[in-house]
């Protein structure tokens, strides 16, 4: 559904996305992973069209990513960080992007609206809103036109538990629609239950794409992060990062025990 | 697009600095004519303010909203939306409220106390500079990274149209004043859209018999029929040239 070919992009001298070629498919649940800085971001806003790579080329369903912006109908998208005209009201930013997208009735999907119970917030102006609203609004957002593509760059940073499970639930139920869902997230443990393929990023390169049973099978371990962990350690890639979560989860176990 | 423009339009007018616009120019122009009993010199003192005053408004305005519309933009950039649908609404916007302020405070006025060739092209010099500058504006935001230097440019700009090009023009007659520069001098007003609006309304007016030969050949030149269009081609020029170059800078934009 979506290609990505040999797509280069450069900052000034940081190379953000070296030679990144991948393929997603409908259906799949994708756990996009990586250190901060690893370039994931660009990666998704490289296919929504925001940033230009310097080089290659990204198909969505077959059509090359040139100008028309006519994809980005069946994409919904949620940012890391939400940003929104400050003199706006929530209600009218719904309006403001139905009224836009001119979508019929029956197409739109409010249960995250209600369930995150969003209509209580309408007359407040975005400016007004906490870090943690204003992603339940970009949630709701993404999900508000029922596309067949769904990128949530961190969907649950900053989400309470409650929320978070809410989210959880709706991607998973979306899952089943055989959608295309990429997620970025750093907290591995919520990726467990939804991905089905993995893709592990690192200074620009893709360092690989697997399918989650293969990560499994191949690595002896259930959970996800665990699996990563060995990953790194058996192909000897720089594993600092993953290393040093386990670290740290270790330390605190620990305490928890000695106490 | 008209549907963005509105958005746009929307937020500019809950921001209120529009209608303080539109209050300033209506009581600068309203105690002009109130004040001086003969007609043509409120106009020519009218004239003074609009050409120091619109552009500077219409740039330093223009910024500050694209900076402050940066979310939105963002917002629509993941929306069904091309950038060129994108920025040409910001623009439309923009230009819709600065010019209704500038036909609200400047044209009810001129056309209730002066309804006559002057003052007509007194208010097409005023419409042209405002969307000349809305479109460099556009141009120097685009291009800028930050809003600091971005108003700190378009205020260069400004300083540049306004008062050094001024400066330049009459070093340069002084230093050739012994060659004949009248061609010339036409040539280098249409390279600065504030000269232009100046000489253009300047002609219409009787104070042109004091500026001697330079003036009758201006005259001749400005008061025919071509060089009215040629007036009107120049500013267009000024208004679209800018809007492109922003328009191609923010297609390859990361943003």
């Amino acid at each position: 559904m979506i290609r990505v070919e040999h797509i280069t992009k450069k900052f000034r001298k940081l190379l953000a996305l070296n030679d990144i070629n991948v393929q997603f498919e409908k259906g799949q649940v994708i756990s996009l992973i990586g250190p901060n800085g690893s370039g994931k971001t660009t990666l998704i806003k490289s296919i929504l069209g925001m940033v230009k790579p310097n080089s290659g080329k990204i198909f969505f369903n077959d059509e090359l990513i040139n100008g028309d912006p006519s994809y980005r109908s069946q994409i919904g998208y949620m940012p890391q960080i939400g940003r929104y005209p400050d003199n706006m009201k929530v209600g009218q930013l719904f309006k403001m992007l139905r009224n836009i997208r001119n979508v019929p009735e029956d197409k739109i999907d409010e249960e995250l609206i209600e369930k995150f119970d969003l209509k209580k917030i309408f007359d407040k102006p975005m400016r007004t809103l906490s870090g943690g609203t204003r992603q339940k609004v970009s949630a709701a957002l993404a999900f508000l036109f029922d596309p067949d593509v769904l990128i949530l760059d961190e969907p649950t940073a900053g989400l309470d538990p409650l929320s978070s499970e809410i989210l959880k639930e709706k991607i998973l139920k979306e899952k089943s629609k055989d959608k295309l869902i990429l997620i970025t997230s750093h907290i591995l443990s919520d990726l467990d239950e939804l991905t089905t393929h993995i893709m592990y990023m690192q200074e620009g390169k893709l360092e690989f794409f697997k399918v989650i049973e293969q990560l499994r099978e191949e690595t002896g371990e259930l959970k996800l992060g665990k699996a990563i962990a060995r990953i790194m350690k058996g192909e000897k890639f720089n594993n600092e990062w993953i290393d040093r979560i386990f670290d740290i989860k270790d330390e605190k176990n620990s305490s928890f025990r000695r106490e | 697009m008209l549907k963005l423009s509105k958005y746009v339009l929307y937020d500019i007018v809950r921001s209120k600095v529009v209608l303080a616009y539109t209050a300033f120019l209506f009581l600068v122009s309203l105690s002009l004519f109130n004040m001086e009993e003969n007609s043509s010199k409120a106009m020519l003192s009218l004239l003074n303010i609009i050409l120091i005053v619109v552009p500077l408004i219409s740039m330093i305005f223009t910024t500050i909203h694209y900076y402050n519309s940066y979310e939105f933009i963002e917002l629509m950039l993941s929306q069904p939306m091309s950038r060129r649908k994108i920025l040409l609404s910001e623009y439309g916007g923009v230009a819709l409220s600065l010019l209704s302020s500038f036909f609200i405070g400047v044209g009810i006025p001129v056309l209730l106390y002066s309804p006559d060739s002057v003052g007509f092209s007194l208010l097409f010099t005023g419409v042209c500079l405002t969307l000349v500058f809305t479109s460099l504006a556009f141009l120097t935001s685009v291009k800028a990274r930050d809003k600091a230097r971005g108003i700190g440019f378009a205020l260069l700009l400004w300083f540049y149209f306004a008062l050094i090009y001024d400066g330049l023009i009459l070093l340069i007659l002084f230093n050739f004043s012994d060659y004949p520069l009248e061609k010339a001098t036409l040539i280098l007003s249409a390279l600065n859209p504030i000269d232009l609006g100046r000489i253009s309304i300047m002609l219409k007016m009787d104070v042109s018999a004091l500026m001697g030969y330079t003036g009758a050949l201006y005259k001749d030149f400005f008061g025919s029929g071509s060089g009215m269009l040629f007036t009107a081609g120049i500013m267009l020029l000024w208004i679209i040239v800018p809007l492109w170059w922003a328009l191609r800078v923010f297609k390859k934009k990361d943003l």
